[in-house]
């Protein structure tokens, strides 16, 4: 039997020593500001550590921390009213929105779950198992860009519908979907459709105005807005109803048990403040760098294609780029050796040989899939960081097609 | 879905992606076969060159595909040089897999696809000469899962269509 590899130490000597170190990996897992970060490690170590409902001083100062963050991004999203329940990432968000919908409504006849072709595995997977337990559900098919097809999503919304659920921006092209036709589409055809949003790409990209997009649920994850990891967020409409999904211990909140990540609650609510402070200098900003990013990279690398939209309609951070005849898993680690992390679509970490279902949902033919990095911007990089990505990028594609039996 | 299942490779693999051994079209080889496809994103070009005591003299590959791909490509081609044909069939993934110090399981594919690529092209070189006895007649494994594999994404890419 071969040996599992449990030592990376080799692995990671054989790096060296980069002129320059760039994460681009957001996407995966998020870099974290450095208020952010100190703010949590302060309040964890200080006092943080309390139980939020338990009745003495250090309970009450975690109480204090959850209603600071949980008021600030009320404020950021423009709700005045609802309910903010902390979950432990984006993925527990978004199950929660969608089987806690799922174990309200069991009563209702309505047995239809309505989501896009693209949207992130954290829908697209508890939607599958609901299929296997007797719902009905429905992708709606989206462009070339990734734009939903709307005439589509108004053929499905009837009196079997249960549940719209759109990500506001996709997570791995960057898509901002023009939501408010589709609420106003969803609510004119059958009010008592439920409208969910993954908000988790949006937040901290554009600002968000919940009072003019009437959706009931929407999810957040802290580190897609440069917080911590281990802390989403589910906001749901007063008047929403759903059920917990797991049991345990009553916190502070009803629909998830277990203690709060209450010191990385402490951390997300500077994060909140950053955003409420620089996003229009980020909205300028990381948009220049993106289209930096993007536009060298088209120009110098012979058989690039960018996926997702261009300009206004795509996320300012997202840049997701196909190169053909070059597979996407030895480029990323051919990047790394160069000291730039990035992620790939690619269907080389499975068996199934099927990469992206987002890529191959808006008309990418596998090989460009395959070829695909994703790349995510953040208030922490430079021109010089942008810079170095692309020289390095050039270098390395040149290398893994030298390696290729197909030569271009 | 992007990268995200852990994959620790050893210091080996990553030695051989960075400098791989044997890497390049052969022009005087006298054999050559591709196991994959670039939609399988998992494709390998094995070229070797026999001497006529079955011997093979030279061997170097060509790989569209991940890091342990271009690895067990890489080693597979130095394992079978000097080797007699007979000896270098008889080399199995698990073989490549020791000799890269371990294949995360994920990757075991890339061990199954050079073997499958460096058999069709044995297979190539004793279509027009007298059959061994050692040659089987029925395909291998690895020769097999490099079939599914092709036939698995043609299907897939086709329903895309």
């Amino acid at each position: 039997m071969s040996e599992v590899v449990r030592s990376v130490r080799g692995l990671l000597e054989s790096h060296g020593e980069p002129l320059r170190e760039v994460y681009l990996d957001s996407e995966n897992s998020g870099l974290i500001l450095p208020e952010a970060l100190e703010e949590m490690v302060k309040t964890y170590r200080d006092y943080g550590y309390g139980h939020p409902s338990i009745t003495h001083k250090r309970g009450w100062e975690a109480y204090e921390i959850i209603h600071k963050a949980t008021d600030m991004l009320m404020r950021l999203i423009g709700v005045g009213e609802g309910e903010i329940t902390y979950t432990h990432g984006g993925t527990e968000a978004n199950n929660l929105a969608i089987r806690g919908l799922i174990n309200y409504a069991r009563e209702k006849k309505r047995r239809k779950i309505v989501y896009s072709s693209i949207e992130h595995l954290s829908v697209k997977f508890p939607a599958e198992r609901l299929q296997k337990e007797g719902f009905k559900v429905v992708e709606i098919p989206v462009d070339k860009e990734g734009f939903i097809n709307i005439n589509a999503l108004e053929r499905e919304i009837d009196k079997e519908t249960l549940l719209v659920s759109i990500a506001w921006v996709n997570h791995e092209i960057g898509t901002i979907q023009d939501l408010r036709s589709i609420v106003e589409i969803v609510r004119d055809r059958d009010p008592e459709v439920y409208i969910h949003t993954d908000a988790c790409d949006a937040l901290g990209r554009f600002k968000l105005d919940f009072r003019k997009m009437d959706v009931d649920l929407a999810s957040f994850s802290s580190h897609k807005v440069y917080g911590p990891k281990g802390v989403g967020m589910l906001y749901s409409k007063p008047e929403v109803r759903i059920h917990p999904i797991i049991y345990g211990q009553l916190s502070t909140q009803e629909l998830w048990p277990g203690v709060e990540n209450v010191p990385a609650i402490a951390g997300l609510y500077k994060s909140l403040e950053n955003i409420e402070r620089n996003l229009d200098n980020y909205m300028g900003n990381m948009r220049r760098l993106r289209d930096k990013l993007i536009n060298s990279i088209l120009t110098s690398v012979k058989d690039s294609v960018l996926n997702g939209p261009i300009g206004d309609r795509r996320a300012i951070d997202n840049v997701n780029i196909s190169f053909l005849g070059c597979e996407g898993e030895a480029l990323t680690v051919e990047l790394s050796l160069r000291g730039v992390y990035v992620s790939s679509a690619s269907a080389c970490t499975s068996r199934t040989l099927i990469p992206s279902h987002v890529l191959i949902a808006i008309g990418r033919d596998y090989e460009t899939a395959h070829g695909s990095l994703l790349m995510k911007i953040t208030p922490i990089h430079s021109d010089k960081d942008i810079e170095y990505t692309i020289e390095q990028i050039v270098e390395a594609v040149d290398r893994i097609r030298s390696i290729s039996p197909m030569r271009r | 879905m992007s990268s995200r299942i852990p994959l620790p490779y050893s210091s080996r693999v990553l030695d051989l992606f960075k400098n791989p051994k044997n890497l390049g079209r052969m022009e005087d080889a006298n054999i050559s076969a591709v196991a994959g496809s670039p939609a399988c994103g998992d494709m390998i070009a094995i070229y070797l060159k026999v001497n006529d005591s079955q011997v093979v003299e030279k061997a170097s590959f060509e790989s569209y595909g991940c890091a342990a791909n271009i690895a067990a490509s890489s080693i597979l081609t130095e394992m079978i040089k000097g080797k007699k044909l007979e000896e270098a069939w008889r080399i199995s993934w698990r073989n490549i897999s020791d000799e890269l110090g371990g294949l995360p399981s994920v990757k075991y594919h890339c061990g199954i696809l050079a073997v499958g690529a460096l058999r069709r092209a044995i297979r190539e070189y004793f279509k027009n000469r007298e059959k061994p006895n050692w040659l089987p007649d029925t395909l291998t494994m690895e020769e097999k899962q490099a079939l599914e594999e092709e036939k698995l994404i043609e299907v897939l890419s086709r329903r895309l269509k």
